[in-house]
């Protein structure tokens, strides 16, 4: 499941930050830039009105982060928090490309705050909260290819009315919340910069190959170990044994190195 | 009477300069971990949602682990390599690679939002995260330096059999020790992988784990130079030239290793241009002063062999590294997070504190155990406590 947020026709209203606020319980006023206590807002851009909000990516870089799992994606595809897990690190927020999950600095026992896509609702077959009270369709909640297929015919029929681009399809791996605007996205404060492939699969490379390294190492450090042990024990017996000869080539050795 | 007499005779107790500094610092971090305690991060850090790893972080993490490398480095020389020649500063290393991590553990306390359930790491995995693998690595290798450590302690208290059956032990555990650093020295590197988008293209690359690890050993053997020096001022011990002079010849093969990957990485990411930027201006600092002038001075046989100008190119190498943690951690980071961060005089308290404590439990074992191999220090001189 994902959403579709449709800039050209959002009007401003504030209607799903107020139905998140309720939704989720989240105390305060609606603010104007994401915080702990707002999931989501609309800012005013380019004479434009655009949502931030969490985009629920297919392979969530938070999640992949999270030391403890405390961020997950579902099978249905939002992305979840665990405040019970919530250790309190924040590489989450310093790793979500889209600077998403923000803390409760406010407080002494803290938690991170972020959309969740209303994970209840959507497990019940329900739209979201945002979806549900926006009146002017501009963020529709639905499977993400019905909403991928209504993105292309929208962009389609009204040639030259919007960018031709889904924002969301290919930003950092894919995310289940797409939005199209006709206005260039980086202009709306979205970031362009952003690789097609999920950040994550660049630490994953380095991680999956730890068992490998750690044997070859082990091995290597031991194999160093035992020449060098190996070595001493010759040089002794050979100071031992039959005049200095090896024993002065062993002294050598070591001074040198 | 008489040690009563003793005890209250003004010669035998008389707390230094570096004494009193001590104490000040020690109890204004105090304060400030009680304020963070009951008020939350947001009152001693500026920290924000913007921007929410800053010092602690950039210097207590990465430089507190990073600067415990000799430990690993040296243990490695002196029993897989058999250097035995090394032997004398083993000890004095071992120990502060131990006080480095204990040191990272605190700030972690402190750091963490909810720092009472640290052990959910221990319990609830994901493999896919490399602050799981950081978290693991840090707590397994303060285990290995504690043991490493403990026939010191043992030998203190005549305890002979647990110190032999450890000194039998000592080839797995140094293996396993090297790995261990290999792992994460390597993996603080990776903590950045993870941000393409995010890290200034002079410090982003896929070889961030390398850059990292090599550096530490180099910044490592640095600190062993730099230690040696400052016990030998705190407790009036001569400088072993004889062994510092090529330690100081790995550190240069170490850092010019380091440099050319870190240039040929910058090529890559075609971020010379950026030269004269801020972060251009960051960066030349930290090069300059941290990598090539000490690999250059260093690499003269009579500038190495001089105590004083040994001392200078350690240290250059130790600041060159503090910087680029704190270039990687905070100024590299700056320009994607649209704010500028600068500590509060709260976090730097915290980790002057941290480093004050460090130095004061140093100078105390050096008093108590026989670290150095002439045995316990006598406290005679007159600058106790803190030995710096
Ligand atoms: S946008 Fe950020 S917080 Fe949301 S799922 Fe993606 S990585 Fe996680
Ligand atoms: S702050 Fe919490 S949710 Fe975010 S990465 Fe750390 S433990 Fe996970
Ligand atoms: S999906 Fe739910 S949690 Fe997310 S912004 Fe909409 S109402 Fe808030």
């Amino acid at each position: 499941m994902g959403l579709l947020f449709d800039a050209t026709r959002c009007i401003g209203c504030g209607a799903c930050s107020s139905a998140c606020k309720e939704q989720n319980k989240l105390p305060g006023k609606v603010e104007e830039v994401l915080t702990a206590y707002t999931w989501t807002t609309v800012q005013e851009k380019e004479g434009l009105n655009v949502r931030k909000l969490c985009m629920h990516c297919e392979v969530p870089t938070c999640a992949s982060v999270c030391p403890v799992g405390a961020l997950k994606k579902t099978p249905e595809g939002p992305v979840v928090y665990d405040a019970e897990r919530c250790m309190g690190c924040r590489y989450c927020m310093m790793a979500c490309p889209f600077e998403i999950p923000k803390y409760q600095w406010d407080r002494p026992v803290p938690v991170v705050g972020k959309c969740i896509m209303c994970a209840g609702r959507v497990k019940d077959g329900q739209p979201t909260a945002c979806a549900a009270a926006c009146p002017a369709e501009a963020t529709i909640f639905g499977k993400k290819e019905d909403l991928i297929w209504e993105a292309r015919t929208r962009i389609r029929q009204k040639p030259g009315a919007y960018v031709d681009h889904i924002y969301g399809l290919t930003e950092a791996g894919g995310t289940s919340v797409l939005m199209i605007s006709n206005v260039p996205f980086e202009k709306l404060g979205l970031k362009s910069n952003l690789p097609g492939e999920p950040p994550a699969m660049k630490t994953w490379q380095v991680l999956s190959n730890i068992p490998d390294f750690v044997a070859v190492w082990a091995v290597f450090l031991y194999g160093v170990h035992w020449i060098t042990a190996r070595r001493e024990e010759v040089a002794r017996v050979g100071a031992n044994g039959n005049g200095h000869g090896r024993n002065g080539q062993g002294n050598g050795r070591e001074d040198r190195s | 009477m008489n040690t009563l007499a003793a005890l209250a005779a003004p010669r035998r107790f008389r707390p230094g300069f570096w004494t009193a500094v001590f104490v000040v610092l020690f109890l204004a971090f105090c304060t400030v971990t009680v304020i963070r305690y009951t008020k939350g991060l947001g009152a001693v850090t500026n920290l924000s949602d913007q921007f929410p790893w800053g010092l602690w972080i950039g210097f207590d993490l990465l430089c507190g682990v990073g600067l415990a490398a000799g430990a690993f480095t040296l243990t490695a020389v002196v029993h897989l390599f058999n250097l035995k020649r090394f032997e004398p500063i083993v000890r004095p290393t071992i120990l502060t690679g131990f006080l480095g991590y204990a040191f990272v553990i605190v700030a972690l306390l402190l750091d963490l939002g909810q720092p009472w359930r640290i052990w959910h790491a221990i319990v609830y995995w994901n493999t896919h995260s490399v602050m799981f693998e950081v978290a693991w690595c840090v707590m397994l290798y303060t285990t290995v330096l504690a043991v490493e450590f403990s026939p010191v302690v043992f030998e203190r208290f005549g305890f002979h059999a647990p110190a032999r059956l450890i000194h039998r032990l000592i080839t797995p555990l140094v293996i396993l020790g090297v790995l261990l650093s290999t792992l994460h020295q390597s993996s603080l590197g990776s903590l950045y992988l993870i941000v393409p988008s995010k890290l200034h293209p002079l410090w982003y690359s896929p070889m961030l784990p390398l850059y990292f690890y090599i550096s530490a050993i180099g910044a490592g053997i640095g600190m062993v130079i730099l230690e040696s020096y400052l016990s030998k001022r705190a407790f009036h011990r001569h400088l072993e030239m004889d062994l510092l002079e090529p330690l100081a010849r790995g550190m240069v093969v170490a850092l010019g290793i380091y440099g050319l990957m870190r240039l040929q990485g910058i090529a890559r990411n075609h971020a010379f241009g950026t030269l004269g930027s801020y972060e251009g201006r960051m960066f030349l600092v930290e090069f300059l002063l941290g990598v090539v002038l000490p690999v250059v001075l260093m690499s003269f046989r009579r500038l190495r062999t001089n105590p004083d100008w040994l001392v200078g190119g350690a240290f250059l190498a130790v600041l060159g590294f503090v910087m680029n943690r704190l270039n990687v951690s905070i100024t590299g980071m700056e320009a994607a997070s649209g704010t500028r961060y600068l500590p509060s005089a709260m976090e730097i308290i915290v980790s002057l504190g941290l480093v004050a404590t460090g130095m004061a439990v140093f100078a105390f074992a050096v008093r108590t155990f026989s670290i150095f191999p002439d045995g316990p220090v006598a406290g005679r001189s007159k600058e106790p406590a803190v030995g710096a």
